[in-house]
Formats: structure tokens, sequence, C-alpha cells
């Protein structure tokens, strides 16, 4: 406070100071305007890049066999370019994962915001905290190492790296998301609620289910709309579990590839710049641009509506 | 009422009920559980491998000589790096969209467009770093374009949390600046930034872990996974990252190399838990000197 007060003596002070100070003023408004154009130039930047190398991709191939096509086989003759095998393995990863994570996320969800102690709370929230920090190489590493040798045991016909393997890890590293934005969700459903309920005689499971998840309903399907984005976009762990064969199935023990998967197998490879195959690293980038952005959408959509209902 | 004539017509509600909360808290525990395991299948794996000779020599093709400085190096000139672009860029926007963009459609439309960025996949951002930095701007495979790449991945978190914090501070402290008559900026500078620091730090900490973890987008701008040399020049050298390197140790079929990739993951995690609590003891130390 003391330096802003001798600063206003400065101002009265010295006339001169003041005009010079406006300038400085003027710039800095200029540098921080700049600074937020970063994140602007950075999407126009990523539609740019994926749309120019694109265009010149689909000079060679048609839109209609891209999106339709039920074989993908760029690097190898005779050569497919149908992204189809590509989009279900994301698919078969994405909803596997949910389908594991959805459950036990919002199982533990409900646990934390409607019956854990404080103190349990306390302790299970930095440990999810950890699993969320945890980087997705090491997930894939997890799976690769010790998930895989599992699920051969198991089930002798499944291929060394399958889709089971990806949705297994994927699965653990999408949990501690939906587990944070429901929990946040549940426990923002007013108290005055459940004390309506409790007050007509309602046991705890009726006013768990009947109230407080009906009533943050919206949000968590945003959040686990969110967490299966979050899938689609996963890239290390998926490479490493899932294999490398783009195949249309939806047995999660066969071995397949995603979208995100193949972007990585080319860029490892030696696949010269300027090439038909190198270009479809940003052909199939924009398509799962896409359908992150329209995941991410219908997440913010679906939050927005309820926030309407409620205020 | 419907509630009420349920449990009075149902014996069993009861028993529902107790089931149900047996259910939840044990996904809770299992959940707990899972994550206990994996660290100790990683730990338990990859401490026999651990010693000063892994730290301190370079990948080898045999799994006993290999070892992670290069890597180690690498992912601390990217940090260093990143944390330079993203720190000053970040808390810049956040500063402009709080305290100076005024409520109108470009401020609405530079809002969604972070939220967006913060859920694109980190591999896109690779894809743009290849077409912008590595080839546009000729930055080569060099550390720099990694880390203006990362810097990119990680831009949203910074933004987001110094709002955050910056949000939190009560407006009673702008007010009784101005009424002093500071300017806008003395205001930010002198009161605002002091103020949120401790919540700032806090998000970059968490951006910069995240940056620390991320393999993808290095793979997609084409980094090494075997360099045999420290970077001289973040210019030009070529480098590798601990992710990068432990992915490499992964997708080799030999045995030997998945303890190596192991040992690799426990110093991975044990930089990102002393970031982690870095991040913990900041944030005590400042609240508690907190000025309102």
């Amino acid at each position: 406070m003391s330096s802003a007060i001798s600063s206003r003596k400065q101002l009265t002070n010295k006339t001169a100071a003041v005009g010079l100070r406006t300038v400085f003023e003027s710039v800095i408004h200029v540098v921080l305007l700049a600074c937020a154009a970063v994140s602007i130039i950075t999407t126009v930047g990523i539609v740019f890049v994926l749309l120019a190398e694109s265009l010149q991709f689909f000079r060679e191939v048609s839109v209609w066999e891209f999106l339709t096509g039920t074989r993908w086989s760029p690097l190898l003759k005779p050569q497919h370019f149908g992204i189809l095998p590509l989009f279900c393995g994301t698919l078969l990863v994405a909803g596997g994962s949910a389908l594991l994570a959805i459950p036990l996320g919002l199982g533990t969800a409900i646990y934390l915001s409607e019956y854990a102690s404080v103190t349990v709370r306390e302790i299970v929230k930095p440990l999810l905290e950890v699993l969320a920090g945890i980087p997705s190489v090491v997930y894939g590493y997890l799976a690769v190492v010790f998930v895989s040798p599992v699920i051969r045991d198991t089930i002798e016909s499944a291929d060394l790296f399958n889709a089971a393997n990806a949705c297994i890890v994927v699965g653990i590293m999408i949990l501690p998301m939906i587990v944070s934005l429901s929990e946040d969700v549940l426990r923002s459903v007013p108290y005055s609620l459940r004390e309506g309920a409790y007050a007509l005689g309602a046991t705890k499971l009726d006013v768990t289910l009947g109230v407080i998840l009906p009533a943050a309903m919206s949000g968590i399907m945003a959040s686990c709309l969110l967490a299966i984005a979050r899938a689609v976009g996963e890239t290390m762990a998926v490479t490493l579990a899932a294999g490398a064969t783009p195949k249309m199935t939806l047995n999660p023990f066969e071995g397949i590839q995603t979208m995100t998967a193949y972007i990585v197998q080319v860029s490892q490879g030696d696949t010269p710049a300027g090439t038909l195959e190198y270009r479809t690293i940003f052909a199939v980038g924009l398509a799962l641009f896409v359908s992150t952005l329209v995941l991410n959408i219908a997440a913010r959509w679906v939050l927005l509506r309820v926030q309407e209902k409620y205020e | 009422m419907r509630l009420s004539e349920h449990t009075q017509g149902r014996p069993y509600a009861k028993h529902a009920s107790r089931i149900f909360t047996l259910l939840c808290g044990g996904a809770t525990w299992l959940c707990v559980f899972i994550l206990l395991l994996l660290l100790w299948n990683v730990f338990s794996f990859g401490w026999n491998s651990l010693s000063w000779d892994f730290i301190n020599s370079y990948p080898s093709r045999f799994a006993e000589k290999a070892g992670i400085k290069s890597a180690l190096v690498g992912s601390l000139y990217l940090i260093a790096l990143t944390a330079l672009f993203s720190v000053p860029i970040g808390v810049g926007t956040a500063i402009y969209l709080e305290e100076y963009a005024p409520a109108s459609r470009w401020r609405t439309l530079v809002q969604i467009n972070i939220a967006n960025l913060a859920g694109v996949p980190s591999i896109v951002y690779g894809i743009l770093g290849l077409g912008l930095f590595v080839r546009a701007m000729q930055l080569n495979r060099s550390l720099i374009a990694g880390a203006l790449t990362l810097t990119l991945v990680v831009l949203p978190i910074v933004i987001l949390a110094a709002q955050e914090s910056l949000r939190a501070v009560p407006g009673s402290i702008r007010q009784a600046s101005y009424a002093l008559g500071a300017t806008r900026w003395q205001t930010v500078w002198q009161q605002l930034l002091p103020a949120a620091l401790p919540g700032i730090m806090t998000g970059v900490i968490l951006a910069l872990s995240r940056a620390l973890g991320e393999a993808a987008p290095l793979v997609a701008i084409g980094a090494a996974t075997y360099v045999r040399f420290l970077p001289e020049n973040i210019f030009k050298d070529e480098f590798s990252a601990l992710p990068l390197q432990i992915f490499n140790w992964t997708d080799q079929p030999q045995k030997g190399f998945h303890e190596v990739a192991a040992a690799g993951i426990v110093v991975l995690l044990a930089v990102l838990i002393g970031m982690n609590a870095m991040a913990v003891i900041l944030r005590y130390r400042f609240s508690k000197n907190k000025r309102w």
C-alpha cells in the first residue's frame, strides 16, 4: 500500500511523468493483448496446419473414400485410405475404458461426496490427484509389462497387444478425472434438497439415487464426456498397449490401432516429408481434432443447459 | 411423499441402502488399491536397475549399460524453457482477461477458445509444432522447437489457474489501490500479482509437471529416442526426454529393457513428486501470511 501512496506523490509532483506513465500503461495493455492473442493464434495455427496439408491429401484421395473406406494401409501396397478402422479402434478403446471407469468413478465420487468421513476424503482425494498426475507413458509401460501377461493368461486367443489391454489402463487414467469432476458437481447440489428428502422419511439410498444423482446428472454427464474426449486423444499408452494393426472389430482381445497411435507410428518411421503417406497424419490429425472438439463442445453444452435450469 | 411411502412399503430399504454404501465404498478403496498396486509394481521392478551409473550414463544397445543421462538433462532443459515461455504469456493472458479486457464478445471468444484448447489432444499440438516450429520456422528437432510445442500444450493450464487466483483476490484490494491513485498496471503489479502468486505458482508447477510427462507431442515433432550426447546449442542440437526414453525402452521386446524402463519411471516420478511437494510447500508458506 505504501508504494501506491508514494507513487501517488510522484504523480502529483511531476506532471511530466504522467504523460510517460500513460504511454507505459498503453504499452503494457498492448503487450497483454498480444499474450491473449497467442491462444487465438494457436487455434488458427492448428486449423491452418491441419487443413493445409489435409487439403493436399484430399486432392489425391477423395473425402468419400477417406470417410467410408473400411481398409487402412497407407504404408503398404496396395494402399487403402479408409479411416474407419482407425476410428473404430479409437471408439473401442474410448468406449471400453469409459465402461470400466464410469461406474467405478461414479461410485467413488458418490462415496466421497455423500458417505465418506472428512478424514477418508482428505486421504483419498490427494491419492487420486497422484493417479491423475502419472504420465501416460507410464500407463503404457504398465499395460505392456503387467496387464498384458494377465490377459494372455486368462484368455488364450488374445493377441499379445490388444484393445482390452489399452481399455484397462486408459480406464484407470481417466478415472481420477471422472471422480473429481463428478464429486464437485455432487457436492454443489444444495443441502436443502437432501434435508427435504430426509424430512420425508427417505433412506440415504433414496436421497442419493432419487434426489442428488438426478440433480447432478448433467454435470456428471459432462464429466463423462470430457473423460471420453481425453480417452480419444490419449496417445502413448494406447500406442504401447493396443498393437499396430488397423482393424474393424469389436472384439477387445484383438490388436487394433487408434488414430493417435497411427500418428505416432508414422512420426517414428522414416516416411519422407511431402509424400502422400506423410500427409495421412495431418488428415488423421484433423479427424482426431474434430472428434475431441465435438465431445468437448457437447460437454459444455450439457453443462450450460443444467446451469440455466438451476438459476 | 412418494419417498416415504417407499420406505414403509419396503422392509429391505435399509439393507439396500447399506449395500449401496458398501458398493460405493468398495469402488473408492478399489481406486486406492489400484494406485498403490501400480506404484508398487513399478518400484519393485525398477529398483534393482536404479543406481548412480544408471542416472549418469547414456542410453545403450545393451540393457545393463543403458542410462538416462541425456534424457534427464533434455527433460530439465525442456522444463526450464517451457517455464520461460509459458509463464509470462500465460500470466499475461490471465491478467488481460481478468483485469483489462472489458466484458465483450472478444473476451468471450478468447475465453471459450482457451477452454477448447485445454481439450485438444497433445498429439495435435505435436502436429502443429511439426508444421510451425520444426518446418516453417526451421527450428528442426531442437530443444527450442520441443519447448515451444510443450508451451502451447500447457498454456491453457497456466492461464486458467492464474485467472482463478486473480479472481480470488477481493475487489476491495483493487478499489483501495485505485482510490490511492495507482494506475491499472501499478494495481496489478504491486497488489494483485503478489496476492495471487501462490495460486499462480501452484498452477505453473502443475502445468510443468504435465509438460515433464508429455511424450506424444515430442514424438510428433520427431524428437530422438537415442541420443548419446548432451545438448549444447538449444537451437540446433537433437535432444531426448525422460518420457520418450521410457517409451523407447518399453517398446523393446527384451525383458532387460523393461527393467530399465521401470527405473526410468522411478526417476520420472521422483522428479514429479518433488515438483508437487514444492507446490504444496509454496501454497502452505504463502497462505500463512495471507493479508485478508
